[in-house]
């Protein structure tokens, strides 16, 4: 439903600008030089990778290989840690989010991400949770009841809390939060979403339920998700990056990473030979 | 099946559990004791002269005859800090918001806070003596006025509000900073909208601790509002207040001057009690939203 119609979108200066690119399918995000820094030190080398609209991209690697800190630096979160900087080129559709004068703002409206640790507000309603998103980036659409129960039934949470959208939206299960956490990325209907290991803080239940939910919502985002769990990026993934000390060594379909890669580094890894 | 024995809890470690439990207890007792006997002291001296008139009469200030009430000195306390929390409360979280979300730990900052630890050691009365050089002397706006006692309870109050409320906002976990950047939000709609709910009953209760330290000071009050008996309103007058009351009356001869204190004294316990009662009132309502 939102891909067609990109006028809905509240900043018109951007919408002509992406029109064209819009009119096809999904947004894809280019990645070239990233380099990233905590402090002095350099977290992400000089990396390249293309998430394609779509599709789900699966970034693995050990702990420390800079796997969250791509993702994050792709809606320009990264900075927002102090010390933290970033270079380079991110591209949505071919603009430069990290080009002067880009209202970040609009950035993180069109990639949303979901982090690690379900973070439901905890003085709002289930309700209130998922409009935070529309009503924190100013936008007040007419039909906000609608979007808001249409998030939830698109993360399938619709039917657990529909007797219950004024009730804090903390009281929820750990994998129930997530949904509602991810129904709160999608409400301002964004278009692409990262996923900073979005199921390690759950059960093997809530993790397939947010597997499938992937497979769903693929359809309509671009879906990055950055995971430890090499069986999960099997499962989800339609191509899986592997990462090393802040460096990409290979991005390829993730049959392909998972039976023949073509670096040794990705072979061991995959294998369980280190990290 | 096979059962293991599990070894009993050794002599040793069940007296010293024992020991370390009655220290811990008689530690609570200890510091019970000085609390009790205040409230004791206070409800029996003070609540007697709680009589029909005592909180609708104004002092008479005659040392002979009637003492009256205290009611004017109720009204001037209520003013003069109603009109320092006025100021100081937004002025103060709005330091913490800046020591918090923007300045985080740059050299800006903690010079800021380094000065507003030090102002919270400052002696109340230096607060005092600064307005009555500054203002009473100077005879900026009258001699003697509320509004001057406002300004130098304020300054008192100021950096509790300021250190109380940077406590609780950095409590707030920055998950939910990020969460709410994440999704497009401004910087100031995120603080408007999640960190400041979030944080509201914490900024409160430290607001309402500042509140009850102002309302009890008398030593800044004693060069810049003075004293006086007769009931008013005006900020711009010489005002009563229920610390200087208390101040005045407890050094006099009489025993029902005296006794006028102890009621004042009971009276501004309660007062602090109910202030404190509807502001986690309120706090308790706005949280449910």
């Amino acid at each position: 439903m939102s891909t067609d119609q990109p006028t809905e979108r509240d900043s018109p200066d951007q919408t002509t600008d992406r029109t064209e690119a819009s009119a096809g399918a999904g947004h894809g995000v280019t990645v070239r030089g990233l380099n990233a820094y905590y402090g002095q030190q350099q977290v992400i080398k000089g990396m390249d990778i293309d998430i394609r609209p779509n599709e789900v991209t699966a970034i693995i690697g050990p702990s420390g290989s800079g796997k969250s800190t791509v993702v994050r630096c792709i809606n320009r979160m990264h900075e927002e840690i102090p010390g933290a900087r970033a270079e380079g080129k991110v591209e949505l559709d071919g603009l430069d989010v990290y080009s002067a004068g880009v209202d970040i703002t609009a950035v993180r409206r069109l990639i949303g991400m979901v982090f690690q640790k379900p973070n439901p507000f905890p003085t709002m309603s289930i309700f209130n949770n998922v409009a935070a998103g529309l009503r924190l980036s100013g936008t007040k659409p007419n039909d906000l009841r609608e979007r808001v129960h249409q998030a939830l039934r698109s993360v399938g949470l619709w039917e657990e809390v529909k007797n219950r959208l004024n009730a804090p939206g903390i009281g929820l299960s750990g994998g129930q939060q997530q949904r509602l956490c991810i129904a709160r990325a999608i409400a301002v209907e964004p278009e692409v979403v990262l996923m900073d290991e979005p199921c390690s803080a759950l059960d093997p239940v809530a993790t397939l339920r947010i597997e499938e939910l992937m497979d769903e919502l693929k359809t309509r985002y671009t879906i990055a998700i950055v995971t430890h769990n090499m069986q999960q990026a099997g499962r989800v993934a339609d191509s899986t990056a592997f990462m090393l000390d802040g460096e990409l060594v290979e991005h390829a379909p993730t049959t392909k990473i998972f039976t023949q890669p073509d670096d040794e580094r990705t072979e061991q890894y995959v294998t369980g030979k280190f990290g | 099946m096979t059962t293991t024995a599990l070894p009993e809890l050794s002599a040793r470690r069940r007296v010293t559990d024992r020991v370390m439990r009655s220290t811990l207890v008689a530690g609570f007792i200890l510091a019970l004791v000085p609390l009790i006997l205040v409230l004791y002291f206070l409800i029996k001296h003070g609540l007697g002269t709680w009589t029909s008139g005592f909180f609708t009469s104004d002092p008479t200030g005659s040392f002979f005859g009637n003492p009256g009430g205290i009611r004017s000195a109720v009204l001037g306390s209520l003013e003069i800090v109603g009109l320092a929390t006025v100021v100081t409360v937004p002025v103060g979280i709005a330091v913490a918001l800046y020591l918090t979300e923007y300045g985080r730990n740059g050299r800006f900052a903690n010079v800021i806070r380094y000065f507003v630890d030090v102002m919270t050691g400052v002696p109340s009365i230096m607060f005092g003596l600064f307005i009555y050089i500054a203002l009473v002397i100077a005879h900026v706006g009258g001699g003697f006025t509320g509004w001057k006692g406002a300004v130098a309870i304020g300054l008192l109050m100021l950096p509790i509000v300021i250190r109380s409320a940077e406590v609780v906002l950095l409590l707030v976990p920055s998950s939910l900073r990020e969460a709410a950047l994440a999704l497009g939000a401004p910087r100031w709609r995120v603080i408007a909208r999640v960190i400041l709910p979030t944080a509201l009953p914490g900024i409160m209760t430290g607001s309402l601790l500042a509140v009850a330290r102002g309302m009890g000071e008398t030593a800044p009050l004693l060069f810049t509002v003075s004293t006086a008996t007769v009931l008013t309103a005006n900020l711009g007058d010489q005002m009563n207040t229920l610390p200087v009351q208390i101040y005045n009356d407890i050094t006099s001869p009489r025993q029902a001057i005296v006794n006028q204190a102890w009621g004042a004294a009971l009276a501004l316990v309660a007062l602090i009690l109910i202030l404190n009662l509807i502001a986690r009132a309120v706090a308790r309502r706005s949280a449910m939203t």
